[in-house]
């Protein structure tokens, strides 16, 4: 489904990813761990397109075709999802709209019909029920006065919403209570976990990974894969942190 | 203000004008008048709309009597200068409000001008003004208050916001106070912002097209100036005629 080779890339002239390389099956769950700074935001921006985060070396293949030649709003129709390490807050504009125009706009990118106002309200009442979160949420400007928590529960009712082939997950997990997690889990689960998508976790705790159980695990370290493994890896990690585990 | 003879841009209200394309129409025709009676309320709106190229100029002058109140909706987006004016004495315990758009793209010059006159005690008044402009296009807001002697507990506000969609387009805004009586409250701001770029991708992201994300963008800024248009029909009539305007600038 994705094929990362040897990516390079640069941060307002700073060289922050140096030589990764990854592939990601239809099917499975990844995770990627690794210290502050290593660049595993920088990873999932880059493939989602943002600006300034030029790719200076490598390839992307998602599905076929290369990441890199597609705007970033072509990389979600071709169904690309990225859940935001610190989601953005767009004052006056409803969620119930932003879902709405973002969904048609990539209807209309993939030749399909646009779903009516009936037909959505019906399908973000099913997608906001999956993740616990009040309708009345999803009225509110995006993300606006949310709390960290409802932040992250609003991107994943996106992300069942939006029902993208790859969603790059970026800390997800983080300001998440001890119940949220779980349901997140669940949501993560239930909208992802099918043999034609596939899933990358970026996260520091071994608590996501007990819900969403990864097929592999691997660690980024100053911008490169440095040590790849299955869930034992991150049990691993966690008892005896990035130091042991790298050297090792 | 209708003098005879042609400004020019020293005069400090005509300093970010047009005077060319003013001079096409000059002189200007003479202001409309508003007199609200004591007690009244009224409303008014203006959707100034004047051909590509040409050149429209609107006076107001509004006086407001005692406990009376005046509702303005103004929309300016026409001609290469649409300039609109408002010139505002308060009664006592009266209320001026205005409520103004201005939207403009290519080598446009619109213009918000406005003088409230506080006379007597207790009166309020409120301006806000979103100006969107694209291209090489100038929109300016000149607007001051004046509180005589007299008008205590004046209460005054003004909240002007602009969004630049170019490096090339430019916006003025010189909210003004000029203040002789000692219990007053009077409150402006005036800021110039560009539409939020982590915005923009965080909408690219959810697959958004970009003129489609912008739209959306500029529809917020602008939401909020004709909420509270009585008339239905005038409501939409400007919200449409906004909309389209600013799909001509994404
Ligand atoms: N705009 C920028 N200019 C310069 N350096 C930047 C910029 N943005 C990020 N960086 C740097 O890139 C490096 C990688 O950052 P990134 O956010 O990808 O780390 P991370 O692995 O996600 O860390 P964390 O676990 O703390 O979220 C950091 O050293 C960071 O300071
Ligand atoms: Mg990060």
């Amino acid at each position: 489904m994705l094929t990362i080779d040897t990516l390079t890339n640069e941060i307002d002239g700073k060289a922050i990813l140096k030589g990764l390389s990854l592939t990601i099956n239809a099917g499975e769950i990844h995770a990627i761990m690794g210290p502050n700074g290593a660049g595993k935001s920088t990873l999932a921006y880059t493939l989602g397109g943002r600006p300034n985060y030029e790719v200076t070396g490598g390839t992307a293949t998602f599905e076929g075709a290369d990441l890199f030649d597609m705007e970033p709003h072509e990389r979600a129709a071709a169904g690309l999802f990225l859940g935001f390490q610190y989601p953005v807050e767009i004052p006056g504009v409803s969620n119930l709209q932003f879902l709405r125009e973002s969904l048609n706009s990539q209807r209309r990118a993939r030749g399909q019909k646009e779903l009516s106002g009936g037909e959505f309200i019906k399908l973000a009442k099913e997608k906001a029920g999956l993740l616990g979160l009040d309708m009345e949420m999803l009225k509110r400007p995006v993300n606006v006065g949310f709390s960290g928590g409802e932040k992250k529960r609003a991107e994943m009712v996106q992300m069942g919403i939006l029902d993208p082939k790859l969603a790059i997950l970026d800390e997800t997990d983080s300001g998440l209570d001890i119940d949220a997690l779980k349901i997140v889990g669940a949501g993560i689960n239930a909208i992802m976990r099918k043999p034609d998508k596939a899933v990358l976790l970026i996260t520091h705790y071994q608590r996501l990974l007990d819900y969403v159980k990864p097929d592999f695990v691997h660690v980024l370290a100053a911008g490169r894969i440095v040590k790849s493994g299955g869930p034992e890896l991150a049990l691993e990690l966690e008892r005896e942190g990035y130091a042991e585990v790298v050297a090792a | 203000m209708n003098a005879l003879t042609l400004p020019t841009r020293k005069a400090e209200e005509w300093r970010y004008s047009d005077i060319d394309a003013l001079a096409t129409i000059w002189p200007t025709p003479a202001p409309s008048r508003i007199d609200v009676a004591e007690g009244d309320s009224v409303r008014h709106h203006l959707l100034q709309d004047v051909g590509e190229g040409a050149a429209a100029v609107h006076d107001y002058v509004i006086t407001i009597a005692d406990g009376a109140r005046c509702d303005f909706h103004v929309l300016n987006i026409g001609g290469k200068l649409g300039r609109v004016t408002f010139t505002v004495t308060i009664g006592s315990n009266a209320h001026f409000e205005l409520n103004g758009a201005i939207i403009g793209g290519g080598d446009q010059t619109l213009e918000i001008i406005t003088s409230v006159t506080h006379e007597k005690p207790d009166s309020t008044s409120g301006q806000t003004i979103r100006s969107i402009l694209g291209q090489r296009a100038t929109g300016s807001y000149l607007g001051s208050i004046n509180v005589a002697r007299d008008a205590q507990r004046t209460d005054a506000f003004q909240s002007i916001k602009a969004m630049l969609l170019d490096r090339t387009a430019t916006a003025n805004a010189k909210p003004e106070l000029e203040i002789f009586a000692d219990d007053v409250k009077c409150a402006h701001g005036a800021t110039v912002g560009e539409l939020d770029k982590a915005a923009l991708f965080y909408m690219a992201s959810r697959g958004m097209d970009p003129a489609t994300a912008k739209t959306l963008l500029l529809k917020a800024f602008v939401a909020g100036v004709f909420d509270d248009v009585a008339d239905e029909a005038v409501k939409d009539a400007l919200e449409a005629a906004a909309l389209a305007k600013l799909e001509t600038l994404v």
